[in-house]
């Protein structure tokens, strides 16, 4: 690894080819399970493999499958735009089982899947770590049995869960990340517990992944007014995938209102801006904004921080075509903050790890 | 700033409050255990009358679910949007040095002190043998 890190990408897919890669890492007991109960594939519709999003036409191999190798993220994305580190995040569903036994099971499999197929391969390569929060304490288990491995620089959970991520039953894991210097990183997508949509079922895609900005804003809210940032102060949350302009009017809302209701949450002893500020960071694709070249600067001035905006590529998704990962109207300073500066302050691992 | 009786002491008991108009303004006056304190009868937010808000209690949290309850009574919520206010200081909760009702001295004074004048008693007159809530506005 180079003497100076000056591109950390904060969200890579580890795309897990199939369930047979997962086979060795399995337990023998559960490998043998698998055969026999027929469980092809934990793919969930949060990605569907064809689906345009998540793949980029040119990021998908001869199959038209999704890039799921660490050549290709090396060719596409760590070579072409010189990225020191990258930190990968694998979707495969252990969220969205129901036996704690079983994603446990998957959870560990495929934390000593990205180990060896991706960790050993690319020094670049970092890792969050999947957790069965189905069960707290097998999610903590987890994180315990991996934090050694200081590669590892974080914990992985979905947007939308069985229960809003502040309530005091996953506080165990909380414990545990702050304990490891591992921010908590929130990605899109469902356990599928409930619509994705508060009104119910929406009928396309496109509704569905917008939607996942709503269940960012509850998560937000969840753990702001549960106070989890009270209890865990050095507490770091990422919002992976979340989009980024919806943020500061969602604030300002949280706020407004908080004025009036805080003596219900008397432990919220200053504005959730303010909380929000100190302890939630944001991966930069998808950047949605208003089609004009100062709109992130806008943005950042609306954050009153600029401190929060990490980079990202998303690889392999289908956020941007080219190389226009970073949008445009940046100086300097403010892109080399984003690009590396940020992550920095935000995963004590990644200067921990640095080799 | 003019004296105004608001009203005789042994007619504003402990935990009332009264409405009073001086110049225009709109001012009410609190008694708390015996404590008398006014404010301006404007929230400093968008104008509601805290003469209307709820008088309620201290919340505060040494930690997510434990609560601390304090200064039962002291504390004025505004009818509109339920903004909080110290009686005693005027102060927001929220933004206490940057939101805060405007405050006015209020005291206890014997009749006998004053029958000389000049002060202002609109509905009742001064006895000497009785004591009187005077507001300075």
């Amino acid at each position: 690894m180079p003497a100076a890190i000056s591109i950390i990408d904060c969200d890579v897919h580890a795309n897990v080819p199939g369930m047979a890669a997962l086979l060795p890492y399995l337990d023998e007991q559960w490998r043998d399970s698998v055969i026999d109960r027929g469980l092809n594939s934990l793919e969930s519709i949060n990605y569907p493999p064809r689906a345009p999003l998540t793949a980029r036409p040119d990021w998908r191999g001869e199959a038209g499958e999704p890039a799921n190798s660490v050549d290709m993220l090396r060719r596409h994305a760590l070579d072409r735009w010189n990225i020191d580190v990258a930190i990968c995040n694998c979707l495969y569903g252990v969220q969205l089982l129901f036996s704690e036994d079983m994603a446990a099971a998957f959870a560990k499999a495929i934390n000593d899947w990205i180990a060896k197929e991706w960790l050993d391969c690319d020094p670049r390569l970092r890792a969050s770590i999947v957790v069965p929060m189905q069960n707290s304490d097998c999610a903590v288990a987890e994180i315990e049995r991996c934090a050694a491995d200081k590669r590892f620089v974080q914990v992985l959970v979905l947007a939308m869960g069985e229960v809003p991520l502040g309530r005091r039953q996953y506080w165990p894991v909380f414990e545990a990340a702050q304990r490891h210097g591992l921010p908590i990183g929130i990605h899109a997508g469902s356990s599928f517990r409930h619509p994705v949509t508060s009104l119910g079922w929406p009928s396309w895609y496109v509704e569905d992944y917008c939607a996942q900005a709503q269940g960012f804003q509850a998560q937000v809210a969840s753990l702001i007014c549960e106070g989890v940032f009270v209890k865990y102060p050095k507490l770091k949350v990422v919002l992976l995938e979340s989009g980024v302009t919806w943020l500061p009017p969602f604030l300002w809302r949280l706020s407004k209102f908080w004025r009036g209701v805080r003596a219900e949450v008397p432990w919220v002893d200053r504005p959730p801006y303010e909380i929000a500020r100190d302890h939630v960071r944001l991966t930069l694709q998808p950047f949605d904004g208003p089609c004009e070249p100062t709109a992130i600067v806008r943005l950042i001035e609306q954050l009153q921080s600029d401190e929060m905006i990490l980079f990202s590529s998303d690889f392999p998704h289908w956020q941007f075509d080219g190389d226009e990962i970073m949008p445009a109207g940046l100086a300097d300073g403010l892109r080399r903050k984003i690009q590396a500066g940020n992550a920095l302050g935000t995963y004590p691992r990644l200067i921990e790890s640095k080799v | 700033m003019a004296k105004h009786v608001v009203a005789p002491l042994r007619e504003f008991p402990a935990g009332s409050r009264k409405l009073v108009e001086v110049k225009g303004r709109p001012i009410v006056v609190f008694n708390i255990k015996g404590e008398f304190f006014a404010l301006a009868n404007r929230c400093p937010h968008q104008g509601g009358s805290l003469f209307h808000g709820r008088l309620g209690g201290l919340v505060e949290a040494s930690a997510p679910g434990c609560y601390r309850y304090s200064r039962r009574g002291e504390i004025v919520r505004c009818p509109w949007h339920g903004w909080e206010f110290d009686v005693r200081t005027g102060k927001s909760w929220c933004e206490p040095q940057r939101v805060r009702a405007r405050q006015f001295p209020v005291s206890v004074a014997p009749g006998s002190a004053l029958v000389e004048g000049p002060y202002v008693a609109e509905t009742f007159s001064v006895r000497v043998e009785d004591d009187y809530v005077v507001l300075e506005a």
